[in-house]
């Protein structure tokens, strides 16, 4: 029983050792990008280290879309009420903004229901809404990364039965350094401050 | 060999001394209970896990900070920790108070990465609240007026952050601290639908939230978790509160 333990013990040690060092590691890998690359900021999202599949059935992470201004919102395919509503805010402000600046924005949608969210299935979904252009992104990520990323989003989230989640409806601006630039609140809102801001932001 | 093995003996028997000392996990079998938000009138299973009997402590936290230096105080990434990360720190690797009272002041992404550095990871709302209903002698005490009246003591009591970790009851699972202390993180903290604004929303959220609708308290009589969820409910992830710390828990496995 003691033994049994101990090897607990020693498994436990060798973990810890295993993820300090790989940590220590990712550490210094981030150091020397942000000393040959551009730096990015402590409020960037591009700090955050998760991976992502794109309806392409691409990997990325996020600081691959750094540059562009990013308006992002989390959704999730199924969803009958706020989706919608809220992909049909995004086409909205995507409208509006200028011929000239189009190509400096990315427009993300990321899938709080990545088991179902297939990329076979954000592709279904970016073809039913005409959204096919490269403009128009898809994610999905795994559920512990999603939910770190609604944390940073402010985005809060349940599963209220097998199909539906509750969540909250935030379109998030996000500049070319990744940092937080303004939030969009609630459906069908007035976007006039949300194409604004993307304009301001935008070469 | 013999010497070998002797020694590789004692060095274990210190580590596990130490892990013993702060890291011991205790089992919490599984069952269903009636939450006191979400789907409506439906129960949660949750399958059996592992819980820290202890709440992390100050000694912890900084044997942590020093073995991962990006998540001292003057290192850490403001995306991460709002600027009262640790406020009570005097730098970064010496804590105020005693150093087996609960590290506070800490945010959900730094107690999230802690549990991740011991292969263990932040329990969800459901197994917290599961393991939280218990008492001294019975799995669930919710219904029982003293418990409740217990916890509600608590939360008018100031300062009890700065007590020892364990100083309060053993409850039925072999946990202690629980209610107490402080308040602690769960991995899921930002699964509730409840926030500031819905003061100002007449129509309960209805625009901030999707299927707003099916959500209400199942249990307005437990007024003590109903602080709990309006607690999570505010925060964010970068912030801290000198009220609230965390535990780690574990999958168990097969």
């Amino acid at each position: 029983m003691k033994l049994k333990y101990l090897f607990i013990a020693a498994a436990l040690v060798a973990i810890s050792c295993n993820n300090s060092a790989k940590d220590s590691e990712v550490n210094s890998d981030s150091t020397t990008e942000q000393t040959t690359d551009n730096a990015i900021s402590d409020m960037s999202i591009y700090n955050l280290p998760s991976h992502w599949t794109t309806q392409d059935g691409n990997e990325i992470e996020l600081k691959d879309l750094k540059g562009k201004v990013l308006a992002m919102v989390m959704i999730y395919t199924s969803c009958q009420a706020a989706c919608p509503r809220l992909v049909a805010d995004m086409r909205n402000i995507e409208k509006q903004i200028p011929e000239d600046k189009k190509d400096d924005v990315q427009y993300v949608f990321v899938s709080i229901d990545p088991k179902t969210d297939t990329p076979e299935r954000l592709t279904a979904f970016a073809k039913e809404n005409q959204m096919e252009k490269d403009k128009w992104l898809f994610l999905r990520g795994t559920e512990a990364d999603t939910r770190e990323f609604a944390a940073v989003l402010a985005v809060n989230y349940k599963k209220i039965s097998p199909m539906d989640f509750s969540h909250s409806n935030i379109i998030s601006v996000f500049n070319q350094g990744g940092e937080l630039a303004h939030q969009q609140e609630g459906l069908g809102v007035d976007n006039k401050e949300t194409v604004q801001a993307i304009i301001d932001l935008a070469k | 060999m013999k010497y070998y093995s002797t020694a590789l003996f004692l060095v274990f028997s210190i580590f596990c001394e130490l892990y013993a000392q702060n890291n011991k996990m205790v089992l919490v079998e599984g069952g269903v209970y009636l939450p006191l938000y979400g789907a409506e009138g439906k129960t949660v299973k949750v399958a059996p896990f592992l819980m820290d009997a202890l709440p992390v402590t100050n000694a912890d936290y900084l044997k942590f900070v020093q073995e991962n230096p990006k998540w001292k105080k003057s290192n850490v990434k403001s995306l991460f920790a709002d600027k009262s990360y640790l406020a009570k720190w005097t730098d970064d690797t010496t804590f105020t108070g005693l150093k087996d009272a609960p590290v506070n002041n800490v945010s959900w992404f730094a107690a999230k990465n802690y549990c991740e550095c011991q292969g263990k990871r932040l329990p969800t709302i459901d197994e917290w609240e599961y393991a939280a209903m218990a008492d001294e002698n019975v799995p669930d005490a919710r219904k029982i007026k003293t418990y409740n009246q217990y916890i509600l003591n608590w939360y008018e009591t100031p300062k009890t952050f700065n007590k020892p970790v364990g100083s309060t009851f053993k409850n039925y699972w072999g946990i202690y601290d629980l209610h107490g202390l402080v308040w602690e993180w769960t991995q899921d903290f930002n699964a509730v639908l409840i926030s500031g604004e819905s003061r100002k929303d007449v129509d309960k959220d209805a625009n901030l939230f999707c299927g707003s609708a099916a959500i209400g308290a199942s249990d307005l009589m437990n007024y003590a978790a109903f602080m709990r969820f309006a607690f999570r409910g505010s925060m964010k992830a970068r912030y801290s509160s000198q009220n609230l710390g965390f535990r780690c828990a574990k999958d168990i496995e097969n």
